[in-house]
C-alpha cells in the first residue's frame, strides 16, 4: 500500500496532478449549479412578488 | 412552453427543421439539460473512477519513466479536451454571429471557462510531468507556449463577455475572439512536427502501428470518455444557468421559477 502511494518516488508529480484535475473539474461542475439554485431562488422570489 | 417558435408551416423539410428548431430553443433546451445533465455527470464520474484504478493501479510502469508517466492519464485528456472544448466554442459563437442563435450566444460564453479549466489542468499536469523528466517545470518550447496562448484565448473570450452592459454585444465582441483564435488550433497540434520540440509526438493515435502496452492503453481511453462525457454534463449546468439568466423576462422562466 505504502508502495502504492510513493509512487516510484513520484508521488508529488503524481497525486498532484490528480488532486489539481479533481479540484478544477469538481468546482467547475459545482460552481453552476449552486449559481443555478441561487438564480431560481431568486426568480421565485421575483415572480411572486 | 412548446409554442416558443413557431414552425414555417409549408416548408418541405419542416418535420426536421421543426425538431430543430425546437431542440434549440431556449425553454426546450433547458429541459433537456435538466433532464440529461445529472445522468451524463454520473456516468462520467463512474468512468474516472474506472480510469483511474486502470491508470494508477492496474497499468504497468513505464520502462522509462516509471511511474511518473501514469500523469498522461489525466494528461492527454485535459489537453485535447482544452481544444476541442476551444473547437465548440468557435463553431457556438459562430452560429451566434450569423444566424443570432441565442442557444449559440449561451453555449460560447459556457464553453469558455469550461475550455479555461481543462487548459490550466493540461498546463499544470504537464508542468508536473516536466519537472521530473525533463528537469524542468516549463520551458518555451512551441506546444507549451501555443497551449498558454489558448489559455489566454480562454480567459479573453471570458473578459469580453463581462466587458460590455448590453450582453448581445459583449457576446457578438467575445465571439470574434473566439472565431478569430481558432488559428491557434492547428498551430498547437501540430506544433510538435512543425518546431523541433521537447514535447513528444502523438504515441496513441498512428495508424497501423500500435506502440503502446494494452493494459496501458485501455484506460487512456476510458479517461478520454470519461471527460468526453464529462464535459457535456458541466456544459449544460452551465447552458442551463445561462438561459435562465438571459432570458429572465420570459414567461417559460416564469414557469420553471414557480416550480
Amino acid at each position: 500500500m505504502a508502495e502504492f502511494f510513493a509512487m516510484g518516488g513520484y508521488a508529488f508529480y503524481v497525486w498532484g496532478s490528480y488532486a489539481t484535475v479533481t479540484a478544477v473539474l469538481v468546482h467547475q461542475y459545482a460552481a453552476p449549479l449552486i449559481r443555478r439554485r441561487k438564480l431560481l431562488r431568486e426568480l421565485a422570489g421575483e415572480a411572486r412578488s | 412552453m412548446r409554442a416558443h417558435i413557431d414552425p414555417a408551416p409549408d416548408l418541405p423539410q419542416s418535420a426536421i427543421r421543426t425538431r430543430f428548431h425546437r431542440f434549440i430553443s431556449p425553454p426546450w433546451f433547458y429541459r433537456f439539460a435538466a433532464r440529461w445533465s445529472g445522468r451524463l455527470g454520473w456516468s462520467a464520474l463512474l468512468l474516472f473512477a474506472a480510469g483511474a484504478c486502470g491508470g494508477l493501479v492496474l497499468a504497468p510502469p513505464d520502462y522509462q519513466m516509471g511511474d511518473s508517466y501514469r500523469i498522461l492519464y489525466v494528461h492527454a485528456p485535459a489537453a485535447w479536451m482544452s481544444m476541442f472544448v476551444y473547437a465548440v466554442m468557435a463553431a457556438a459563437a459562430a452560429s451566434g454571429l450569423i444566424w443570432h442563435l441565442k442557444l449559440g450566444e449561451a453555449v460560447a460564453r459556457a464553453c469558455a471557462p469550461l475550455g479555461a479549466a481543462f487548459t490550466l489542468c493540461a498546463l499544470v499536469t504537464g508542468s508536473l510531468w516536466g519537472r521530473p523528466t525533463w528537469g524542468a517545470y516549463w520551458v518555451w518550447d512551441a506546444r507549451l507556449t501555443s497551449e498558454l496562448v489558448l489559455l489566454f484565448l480562454f480567459v479573453g473570450c471570458m473578459a469580453l463577455s463581462e466587458a460590455l452592459d448590453d450582453r448581445r454585444s459583449a457576446s457578438r465582441a467575445a465571439a470574434v475572439l473566439a472565431v478569430a483564435g481558432v488559428v491557434n488550433l492547428p498551430i498547437i497540434h501540430f506544433s510538435v512536427e512543425w518546431w523541433n520540440t521537447l514535447h513528444q509526438g502523438a504515441s496513441v493515435a498512428r495508424f497501423g502501428r500500435p506502440s503502446v502496452d494494452t493494459r496501458m492503453l485501455i484506460p487512456l481511453l476510458i479517461m478520454f470518455a470519461a471527460f468526453n462525457l464529462y464535459f457535456l454534463a458541466a456544459l449544460l449546468n452551465r447552458v442551463s444557468c445561462e438561459l435562465l439568466d438571459r432570458e429572465r423576462r420570459t414567461q417559460w422562466v416564469a414557469e420553471v421559477a414557480r416550480g
